[in-house]
């Protein structure tokens, strides 16, 4: 009962930081949009009568516009555009043994998890990873690396699988498939604005060369200086933020899904020592992006970050460092041990 | 006022026997379903051990002892009813295939045709399924016999024609420790 209670206290949170994020994805496009508009107003306002006055807050107008079609379409499709930058295929007539094995486990978590069974994805990609994607349980993904399938045991692949379905039970994959929708958007609009910026740069020094003028005569405007200063900085900084909100969010979650996977499969060694095995591929899983870094089981660009604790590693990593998860893993499987052995000599 | 006050104590009490019968209802219909699930799983391993009887026949004629066995605790599988005759019989099946399994692996040329492997890894997986569609059904049966014995709930039980749903008890303390069988041993290694 208290497991049901713990589930449902985290999809409630789940769905609450979903929400949240989606207003602040609003709010941040609509600050970048109206304060452009205001910056604009504030620097055409005192030009000669005649010449271009901006008015009229087209920019932040659109810009709203833009952030709720995003989200609309994050929400739609994100699953889907996550799986296609990753360069999957949907697994629907297994071919290979390997193949069949992964279905069949995965239908196993499913029943295990009490869950529909997940649509399967693979990725042609030779370093072991895996991730989950989706907006509820029904339209679920869970899509692993060839790699993942030719390096692990089934006990293991078992284990990789439940942690993902916990991903999916808990509604973490709703959060963390808007939030990559989102980090690509902001990530695009960061770069579109700076080259914007960088081009309109000569124009508005023409601007400028004009407006001096006015300024000598004591009317230019300290604020629309202080504005288009802290409009460039959210620009600059909104690509950093995002993604470091987005290995915030993902990083605890981590060691919940670790801990609800193995109370699916009353195997925790099993992920211990497939955790182990991925970190032992050092090499990056190039089909999966920064972008979707965050949904992956495994941090896809292992840094130096990923292997250490300490205060720069919680703020940048993805994930926490695999290390300390098969310690807690280890930890769990001891446990079970030892209840067991408790168990089978009680009787006597 | 006072008739007001006793209409509103009664209209209490019916709503809260409406939401009580409701929801022992919902639970047993999800023990009914739970056991449905258990249910295709076994189906599935009873059609499939025929197939891997007739498969591994000619290679190891001498164990018929094995095969024979198989069939039989198969057969016995199929015929038995209720959960504790059910448990019982799937609980010898699983000990007589994990027999089976254990010869094959002495026939390196068995293992090396495709077709066994397969059925091999559909027994793991069914067998797998069925464990854990039987942890769903305890965990869902328990909590409908929690709460129809407890109180209040327990005076709805009998309009709701509530009776102790039975658990699946596992017998076997091998079978309590890991109920799966890995085939994927030569992987490990790897």
């Amino acid at each position: 009962m208290s497991d049901d209670a713990n589930l449902f206290a985290q999809q409630q949170s789940n769905r609450r930081r979903s929400t949240w994020l989606t207003l602040g994805f609003i709010l941040f496009f609509a600050w970048v949009g109206f304060g452009g508009d205001l910056a604009f107003y504030l620097a055409t306002a005192d030009g000669p009568a005649g010449s271009y006055r901006h008015f009229f807050p087209v920019i932040g107008i659109f810009s709203v516009l833009a952030a709720g079609s995003i989200c609309w379409y994050s929400w739609r499709h994100g699953a889907d555009r996550v799986l296609w930058a990753a360069g999957a295929w949907e697994l629907i007539e297994p071919a290979t043994p390997e193949q069949k094995q992964l279905v069949n486990v995965v239908e196993e978590m499913a029943i295990a998890s009490g869950l529909p069974p997940p649509r399967v994805w693979i990725i042609p990609d030779t370093d072991p990873n895996a991730f989950a994607t989706g907006r509820d349980a029904a339209s679920a993904s869970i899509a692993v690396t060839e790699g993942l399938l030719a390096t692990l045991s089934r006990e293991e692949l078992q284990a990789v699988v439940a942690h993902e379905m916990a991903h999916v039970r808990n509604l973490d994959v709703r959060l963390m498939t808007l939030l990559a929708g989102m980090i690509g958007a902001i990530a695009l609009l960061s770069d579109g604005m700076g080259r914007m910026i960088g081009r309109g740069g000569r124009a508005a020094g023409r601007w400028g060369g004009g407006g001096g003028g006015r300024r000598g005569s004591g009317k230019g405007n300290p604020l629309a200086l202080v504005i288009l200063v802290l409009w460039l900085l959210t620009l600059v900084v909104a690509p950093v933020v995002s993604r470091i909100l987005a290995m915030a969010v993902s990083r605890k979650r981590e060691y919940l899904a670790d801990a609800t996977g193995a109370q699916l499969t009353r195997n925790p060694m099993a992920l211990a020592s497939a955790l182990e095995k991925l970190e032992g591929a050092t090499a990056a899983t190039r089909s999966i992006t920064t972008g979707a870094a965050h949904l992956c089981i495994v941090d896809p660009a292992p840094g130096v970050l990923s292997s250490r604790e300490g205060f720069l590693a919680d703020f940048v990593a993805s994930h926490p460092p695999i290390r300390q998860r098969i310690i807690r893993l280890r930890g769990m499987g001891y446990q079970q041990v030892k209840r067991q052995s408790a168990g089978a000599l009680s009787p006597q | 006022m006072g008739t007001i006050v006793l209409l509103a104590i009664v209209a209490g009490i019916v709503f809260w026997v409406i939401g009580a019968y409701n929801g022992l209802i919902s639970l047993k219909n999800q023990v009914v379903n739970g056991w449905k699930q258990i249910d295709v799983q076994l189906k599935r391993r009873h059609d499939l051990i025929p197939n891997l009887v007739n498969t591994v026949r000619g290679a190891m004629d001498f164990e018929r002892s094995t095969l024979d066995a198989v069939i039989s605790a198969r057969n016995r599988a199929v015929g038995a009813t209720g959960v504790q005759q059910t448990a019982r019989a799937e609980g010898e099946l699983t000990q007589a295939l994990g027999r089976l399994f254990a010869l094959t692996e002495a026939y390196p040329d068995l293992k090396a045709t495709g077709n066994v492997a397969q059925l091999q890894e559909e027994l793991t997986s069914t067998e797998n399924k069925i464990g854990f569609a039987r942890q769903l059904y305890n965990d869902v049966a328990t909590q409908y016999n929690t709460k129809q014995m407890q109180f209040p709930t327990n005076l709805v039980a009998g309009l709701a024609k509530a009776t102790p749903a039975e658990l699946w008890e596992i017998e076997d303390p091998a079978e309590r420790a890991v109920p799966m069988v890995d085939l994927s041993a030569d992987k490990r290694g790897a």
